[in-house]
């Protein structure tokens, strides 16, 4: 067994069960890439066994000093992404409102220009020589993280003829069980190319959308350097096992 | 009218999109000096325990076209068939193998490789052994939610017949579909996104 980083007896109930209808569904054709690459036929469906339940720990050793600023891990010495600064903050919930702690939180994102480094990303907005656009945290024991970065801008993208992506930065999130895997980008508040977005609009229930806008949390600024953004993470929940048949060998 | 639950709702899903290897394999895109390496990129070591393998896995588009810009992660038991991961009760597993992985698929060639060890046997709910597997995870640009299914080993005849999730697959054709063709020390995998020989892939 490896350690959890937590005092807490580990959990080994199955996940609830995904709500795919609160998801985006796999064919969204005005998101034109998801039609040659979304499966059409069933889903195999069965109960959680040993390879879902479990998953990897990742310590806090793993991470640097600079690990969650974005601001200054890849800058010069001395030097820092140009932007505005933001602190993004928030909690790592599951559906049963309990915190996950030990969550490994890794996001990437667009400069402030909205240009992605990366070889295929042609947009003419200039790279910044000081910003990189990763990062990475782990949850505390309430769940709890924060990172600061520069707010990311918007960018033009080849779909329709004119469709440009929200301000937006991607979340990987790693809880306790490999099921928990999950994929998916925050919004700022206010922004209104978030309801012009054929990948937002894959999501067809609009308190689902709302799930992935970050709002702007004045009690979290820092005075004359940052704004700050809440954003929370919730992950799938387990079953209580009080009542439940034992797998063998538990 | 009722008390409420007072669950949550899950986090929707949203692709990974084009740049995911900015963010989860930044060496690999020339990103260096952020993170010393790429997570996920070893899986063993000289002390791991159980038999070497490589797997070769590219995911194929409807057209049969091998996506480029895909990234795959791998869960799996050690070799004597325990995970290392708090939830498993049975016993330490194998202190130098985690059991995780994570590859982008080549630029070029669309091959994702694992360098890792075959996994031992994992008792199913009821107790009963399942055969040897991997369990996938597949993002990329066009993936909405992310995919899961495993890998199965051509060599494990016996146990793939026996296995309780493959028996479940209603339409025997697609059984195949899971199941990784042995060359040499090495497992070669494709997954197909769609159509005629499209993957089964799971919602577990
Ligand atoms: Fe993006």
């Amino acid at each position: 067994m490896a350690e959890s980083g937590s005092n807490r007896a580990p959990e080994i109930g199955a996940f609830f069960q995904r709500d795919r209808q609160w998801h985006p569904a796999a064919f969204t054709p005005d998101y034109k890439s998801s039609v040659l690459r979304s499966p059409q036929k069933a889903l195999l469906s069965f109960d959680n066994t040993l390879s879902e339940l479990t998953g990897p720990v990742f310590g806090h050793a793993m991470l640097g000093e600079l690990d969650n600023d974005l601001i200054h891990n890849f800058a010069k010495a001395g030097d820092s992404a140009i932007g505005e600064r933001i602190i993004v903050h928030g909690r790592v919930l599951d559906e049963r409102g309990k915190g996950v702690p030990g969550a490994l939180l890794e996001f990437w994102q667009a400069n402030a220009g909205g240009r992605y480094r990366h070889k295929k990303d042609g947009y003419l907005a200039p790279l910044d020589p000081n910003f990189g656009g990763c990062g990475r945290t782990i949850t505390g024991e309430d769940g709890g993280y924060a990172f600061r970065t520069v707010r990311p801008g918007p960018y033009p993208w080849p779909n329709g003829p004119n469709d440009w992506r929200p301000a937006h930065i991607h979340f990987s999130v790693f809880g306790h069980g490999f099921a928990q895997r999950l994929i998916t980008q925050m919004y700022f508040e206010g922004d209104p190319l978030i309801w012009r977005c054929p990948i937002v609009g894959g999501i067809s229930n609009k308190a689902a959308i709302a799930a992935l806008i970050a709002a702007l949390d004045m009690q979290s600024t820092i005075p004359m350097d940052a704004l700050a953004y809440k954003f929370d993470i919730v992950l799938r929940g387990r079953r209580s096992t009080l009542f439940e048949n034992r797998p063998e060998g538990n | 009218m009722a008390q409420s639950l007072d669950r949550l709702k899950e986090s929707p899903s949203q692709t990974a999109g084009p740049y995911v290897h900015i963010g989860l394999t930044p060496n690999f895109c020339g990103i260096d000096g952020v993170y010393q390496s790429d997570l996920g990129s070893t899986m063993v070591n000289s002390e791991t325990r159980g038999e070497r393998i490589e797997l070769r896995i590219r995911v194929l588009d409807g057209t049969g076209t091998p996506l480029k810009d895909a990234l795959i992660e791998i869960w799996q038991a050690d070799a004597s068939g325990l995970y290392n991961s708090p939830a498993e009760m049975r016993g330490p597993a194998d202190p130098n193998f985690l059991g995780w992985g994570r590859q982008p698929s080549d630029m070029e060639t669309g091959v994702c490789r694992f360098q890792t060890i075959k996994p031992g046997r994992v008792p199913f709910r009821d107790g009963r052994l399942m055969a040897p597997h991997i369990t996938l995870w597949i993002v990329a640009r066009g993936i909405n939610i992310g995919l899961n299914t495993r890998l199965y080993f051509s060599d494990e005849e016996k146990a793939n017949a026996e296995d309780p999730i493959l028996a479940r697959i209603e339409h025997r054709v697609r059984v195949p579909t899971l199941i990784a063709e042995r060359q040499g020390d090495t497992y070669v995998f494709d997954v197909h996104l769609q159509g005629e020989k499209e993957t089964v892939f799971f919602d577990s």
